[in-house]
């Protein structure tokens, strides 16, 4: 039987590589997939109190980070694009202008 | 005689309700010359300058004749409103009319009224006569409402107003830079009198207080000085007199009198000679009943008053500048007037202060006159046999001094010898011996500034000498008429043992008590040929050497040796307060400046923003610009946070 202390191991795993991938990777739409990543660990964490404490609250949670994920996605994708066509390029240490 | 004492009478009020118009009069005379003067021109302007004064005369002279038929005591009061109210401390906008205060509004109209006629023709061709003469009636009305104010806080406001006009007319000449500075000289030496006199009042007020009557009127001050304690009655009196210094020019503070001369000189006759000057004689006389309750402090007034006298009229000896002759004479004479205060005889006090301010406005006019027509010169040295060409200033001028030498049967031998009999009869015997040598050297030194100006041969340009002229009308009028004054102004207060019955002493009785001359009709008479003997032979010395003309000064310079020539220089009395006080006053405050403000405050208020720079500095390195350094710090603070929160909730399970 999967418990949901293993539900939750997972998750974290998950948000660690989601974390790591944002922090240490150059390339935006990498960082972006990361967040991406994290949303999702979140959603299964969710998903599984949702599960083991026999509430509905979680699951309707995660829809909502669902559809803003997918907002986000959007408005996102179209960011990067306008940042490539400026500045051909989609590596985060190169786009630092926004400082003292 | 019986030595005998009247005391202040209680006081009889009657209310009446023209008093108000009496300073109000000039001060819309203000109005119209600030308003409209240059616009009508300067006839109008002369004229409702005069008129106005010649209104608050009017209206004076009907409050004096009330209060001179109305039986002993009667005070005329007029409240106007409520002025100040905290506590229980009130102050009102009241006037009141006694013996005293209506001798001095007499003279202040009167002789102001004389003086603004004679501005007339002496200011007639200045640029700006209507600020002249808009000053000039500003003084009266403030100088009015010092003298009829019935309580302290009323009466600093017309202290502070004609120091003031004093300043603005001292530097009517503003382009002058000298005349400018003496000026602010006048009014920087008169602001520290101005500060004894509130410490004063706040220490009187504070004192009554504690009595239970929490008032600065003059009828509850002196009602109730004798009750005060003696700390209270001694600070407040002596701190009033520091005031009383600086605006009637009495050691240490006359030092800014002789530098007002800078000012046009119907102001010397008005300001500075016959009215604001005697000012301070005024309060400490309108406070006889505090400085009775105190009299240490009349000792120090009578004291203070003698030594200045004396040594005033030692610098008058060797001025050359017919008005700083003047000017000493002027802060010698309010020496006498100190003196009189100060051995109690406050009736002869103010005796001298009006014949002083008849036959001194009469001087300085006369001198006035004299500088007029010999086109702005003002050096004796060179002027000389002026009398052929102005015989009306020449003659009155004489009569003015005669009238201050004491000869007898002018008005100055009366009061002056008052002043002298009181301080002998009071025991105060070396204050007589220095007011009676005193009045031999003002003898001297005025038949000196007569003889140099009008006898003899005129020993200045010749250009000067043709076109000197007599003055116009306007000017010779008030100089006849305050001649006339000087002359008989002294029958008022005609001792008993000439045959007189001393009337002016008697109408003052109620307002400032009477003491009868506690020494034989022998023994006056005795002290009344002393001091006539000082007086002539003042007179006949001063007439033998100078008819020889200015050439004696060496002759005296040679007896006298260093001494004249410290008289000279005024003792250099400006250049010991400029090393005692002004140059560490200007040390301190750049001391003050460089280190106290520069450093100590500046360091505070920049060092602050210079450590939150530096802070900044090192912090703003933080904000790379790179979105992963910000998301790296969000991740630890979180980890950090829930580290924590679980270590507590771990150390929560185990406790």
């Amino acid at each position: 039987m999967i418990a949901t202390q293993h539900y939750l191991a997972l998750s974290a795993l998950l948000f660690s590589i989601g974390a790591i991938g944002a922090v240490v990777r150059r390339n935006v739409i990498i960082i972006f997939m990361s967040i991406e990543l994290m949303l999702n660990a979140a959603n299964l964490a969710f998903v599984a109190g949702s599960n083991s404490l026999g509430s509905m609250n979680g699951q309707s949670i995660v829809f909502f980070v669902m559809t803003v994920a997918a907002a986000e996605a959007a408005v996102g994708l179209a960011v990067i694009l306008a940042l490539f066509r400026n500045r051909q390029t989609v590596a985060a240490d190169e786009i630092s202008l926004l400082k003292w | 005689m019986h030595p005998a004492a009247t005391e202040a009478t209680a006081a009889l009020p009657m209310a009446v309700s023209y008093l108000r118009y009496i300073p109000l009069a000039p001060l819309v005379g203000v109005l119209f010359h600030v308003a409209l003067g240059y616009r009508l021109g300067r006839h109008a302007v002369g004229l409702v300058a005069c008129a106005a004064v010649a209104t608050s005369f009017a209206l004076s002279a009907q409050a004096f004749l009330t209060v001179a038929g109305a039986p002993a005591g009667t005070v005329l009061t007029d409240n106007v409103y409520q002025w100040l109210s905290s506590g229980d401390f009130s102050a009102n906008v009241a006037f009141s009319v006694d013996a005293l205060s209506s001798v001095m509004i007499m003279v202040v109209t009167g002789v102001g009224f004389l003086i603004h006629l004679y501005s007339v023709g002496y200011m007639g061709h200045d640029e700006d006569y209507a600020r002249f003469f808009a000053y000039l009636n500003l003084f009266t009305a403030m100088m009015l409402v010092l003298v009829l104010g019935n309580n302290l806080p009323l009466m600093f406001v017309g202290w502070e107003g004609v120091g003031l006009c004093s300043y603005l007319l001292i530097g009517f000449w503003y382009t002058d830079p000298e005349k400018a500075s003496a000026g602010k000289k006048a009014f920087l030496v008169n602001r520290i009198g101005d500060a004894g006199f509130i410490l004063g009042a706040f220490t009187i007020f504070w004192a009554l207080t504690d009595l239970g009557h929490g008032s600065l009127e003059f009828a509850t001050i002196n009602a109730r000085a004798a009750e005060l304690p003696a700390w209270a009655s001694l600070a407040g009196a002596l701190l009033l007199f520091v005031g009383a210094t600086g605006k009637s020019a009495q050691i240490p503070l006359y030092v800014w009198l002789p530098d007002a001369m800078a000012g046009p000189t119907p102001v010397s006759a008005l300001i500075h000679a016959a009215t604001m000057v005697t000012a301070g004689i005024y309060m400490v006389a309108r406070l006889h009943g505090l400085f009775e309750a105190a009299p240490m402090a009349l000792q120090v007034v009578g004291t203070i008053g003698a030594a200045t006298a004396l040594l005033a009229a030692t610098i008058g000896i060797a001025q050359n500048d017919i008005k700083k002759v003047l000017a000493y004479s002027t802060v010698s004479q309010l020496g006498y007037m100190f003196l009189a205060l100060g051995v109690g005889a406050f009736g002869a006090g103010i005796f001298h202060l009006m014949t002083h301010a008849f036959f001194k406005a009469l001087l300085f006019l006369g001198a006035g006159s004299v500088i007029h027509g010999l086109h702005e010169e003002q050096d004796i040295r060179r002027m000389g046999g002026v009398a052929r060409k102005m015989p009306i200033t020449h003659a009155t001028f004489a009569l003015g001094v005669l009238a201050i030498a004491g000869v007898p049967g002018l008005s100055g031998f009366f009061s002056k010898d008052e002043i002298l009999a009181s301080a002998y009869a009071s025991g105060h015997t070396w204050l007589w011996g220095c007011g009676v040598f005193g009045a031999s050297i003002t003898a001297f030194y005025m038949t000196r500034l007569y003889v140099l100006t009008f006898r003899g041969e005129f020993r200045g340009d010749h250009h000067k000498w043709e076109h000197a002229h007599e003055s116009p009308l306007t000017m010779t009028v008030p100089l006849m008429v305050l001649a006339a004054l000087a002359v008989v102004g002294g029958y008022v207060g005609v001792p008993h043992v000439l045959g007189g019955n001393n009337g002016f002493a008697a109408y003052l009785a109620p307002s400032v008590g009477h003491h009868e001359l506690a020494v034989s009709a022998s023994t006056e008479l005795m002290l009344m040929g002393v001091s006539v003997a000082a007086a002539l032979a003042g007179i006949g010395l001063a007439w033998t050497m100078y008819s020889r003309g200015p050439v004696a000064d060496r002759k005296l310079a040679n007896t006298l040796r260093g001494l004249y020539r410290q008289m000279g220089q005024a003792y250099n009395v400006d250049a010991i307060y400029d090393a005692l006080v002004v140059q560490p006053l200007i040390r301190a405050s750049y001391a003050l400046w460089r280190g106290v403000d520069v450093q100590f405050i500046d360091g505070i208020a920049n060092g602050t923003a210079t450590s939150i720079n530096t802070i900044g500095a090192g912090w703003r390195r933080w904000s790379t610009g790179n979105v992963q350094h910000y998301m790296l710090t969000v991740l630890v603070g979180v980890a950090a946070l829930v580290l924590a929160l679980s270590l507590g909730a771990l150390i929560g399970v185990a406790g």
